[in-house]
């Protein structure tokens, strides 16, 4: 599901798409970035981006908006505060203070973890999780599985942008994934 | 300090939201835990709302957070003023042209990034963090915003550690907190 996509295709949604940057050969040769910076210096591009995010999840129970750290703890607290919803950062190991689960991914060389608070998330509670870009997905699964393992459901995930040739859509464990832009 | 104008009943809830987890990242210190801060949500509006307040009528055109926890703070900030957010990094997160500043740690040194291009001569910047302590982090994403010719307006923060004198690292810049720990 996306913004981009609806037949017809919120006005809205060209002002977000050019206002992101390519950044060729970062972090390394041959990866067309996607930079969203540049998205965050065009105030009405940021605006309008949170909005179209909360004008969808207002009205649904959402209880829990969790961020993957860093660029998704930026438009996940916006989000957040707009729809009346608590919100929980996924980090990166050996960051959060007391006590922690944690879920491990798979990255192209090796593993990485991703962390959450215990403590932070009910059963019961209606969880969206939120990040700049989905690519492999690989991230954002390790985020539904953490909020699962503490009894959230998971409603959707939410990015700006994605990557369809990576197909990240199909590995979030059946979970629906909204997007505004499409990268190719 | 944010008392001073009354607000005093968002403040205690605010304050009180706060964990205090001993023994993090090492022994001895007492680490001040805002996630508890951000699962109420009306501690978090609250929060939010205070530094709105303060800075809305003063044409802020950059809010500067600081990774990872100023981007939490800032974004909701710059949204409501109209500012841009400029997200100030570690090293070799931002793509493309940066900036750097390097800054004393403890046990030797570590380096702040911002975009070049992200931030003009003229431009009244606030700069964002959850938390100020020995004030070398803030230190250093205001030589980078100076350097670019920003007019810092003020340093913003939810709480502040007032024995590692971080105001005194500042100079002369203003610094604005909610709690102090």
């Amino acid at each position: 599901m996306s913004a981009c996509k609806d037949r017809e295709q919120d006005p809205r949604i060209e002002g977000i798409a050019s206002s992101i940057r390519v950044v060729p050969n970062f972090p390394k040769p041959g990866i067309m970035f996607q930079d969203i910076t540049t998205l965050l210096l065009d105030p009405k591009a940021f605006k309008n981006t949170v909005d179209l995010f909360v004008e969808r999840y207002t009205g649904k129970d959402i209880t829990v908006v969790a961020g993957i750290e860093a660029r998704g703890f930026i438009f996940g607290p916006p989000i957040a505060l707009a729809i009346g919803a608590k919100f929980i950062p996924l980090r990166k190991p050996r960051k959060l203070p007391g006590e922690v689960i944690s879920e491990e991914y798979v990255l192209e060389y090796g593993t990485d973890c991703l962390q959450m608070h215990i403590g932070a998330v009910h059963p019961g509670d209606r969880a969206l999780v939120v990040d700049d870009l989905i690519a492999t997905g690989g991230t954002l699964c390790a985020a539904i599985k953490l909020l699962e393992r503490a009894g959230a459901e998971v409603v959707e995930c939410a990015c700006v942008i994605e990557l369809p040739e990576l197909k990240g859509r199909e590995r979030l464990n059946g979970k629906p994934l909204y997007i505004l832009v499409e990268s190719r | 300090m944010a008392s001073e104008d009354g607000k005093d009943h968002r403040l205690a809830r605010i304050s009180s939201s706060i964990r205090v987890i001993p023994d993090f990242p090492k022994p001895g210190i007492m680490f001040q835990d805002i996630t508890t801060l951000l699962l109420d949500h009306k501690a978090f509006r609250d929060t939010i709302d205070i530094f709105v307040e303060r800075y809305r009528e003063k044409n802020i055109s950059v809010v500067a957070g600081i990774e990872a926890r100023g981007f939490i703070f800032g974004p909701p900030i710059a949204l409501a003023i109209g500012a841009k957010f400029v997200p100030m990094r570690k090293p070799k997160k931002l793509p493309g042209e940066v900036i750097s500043e390097e800054y004393a740690l403890e046990y030797g040194t570590d380096k702040m990034e911002m975009h070049v291009g992200a931030v003009q001569p003229g431009d009244r910047a606030l700069v964002i963090d959850d938390l100020i302590a020995t004030g070398g982090t803030l230190c250093a994403a205001v030589r980078l915003l100076e350097r670019v010719g920003a007019d810092v307006v003020e340093c913003a923060c939810v709480i502040e550690l007032p024995e590692l004198k971080g105001r005194e690292k500042l100079g002369h810049r203003p610094v604005f907190v909610l709690v102090k720990g």
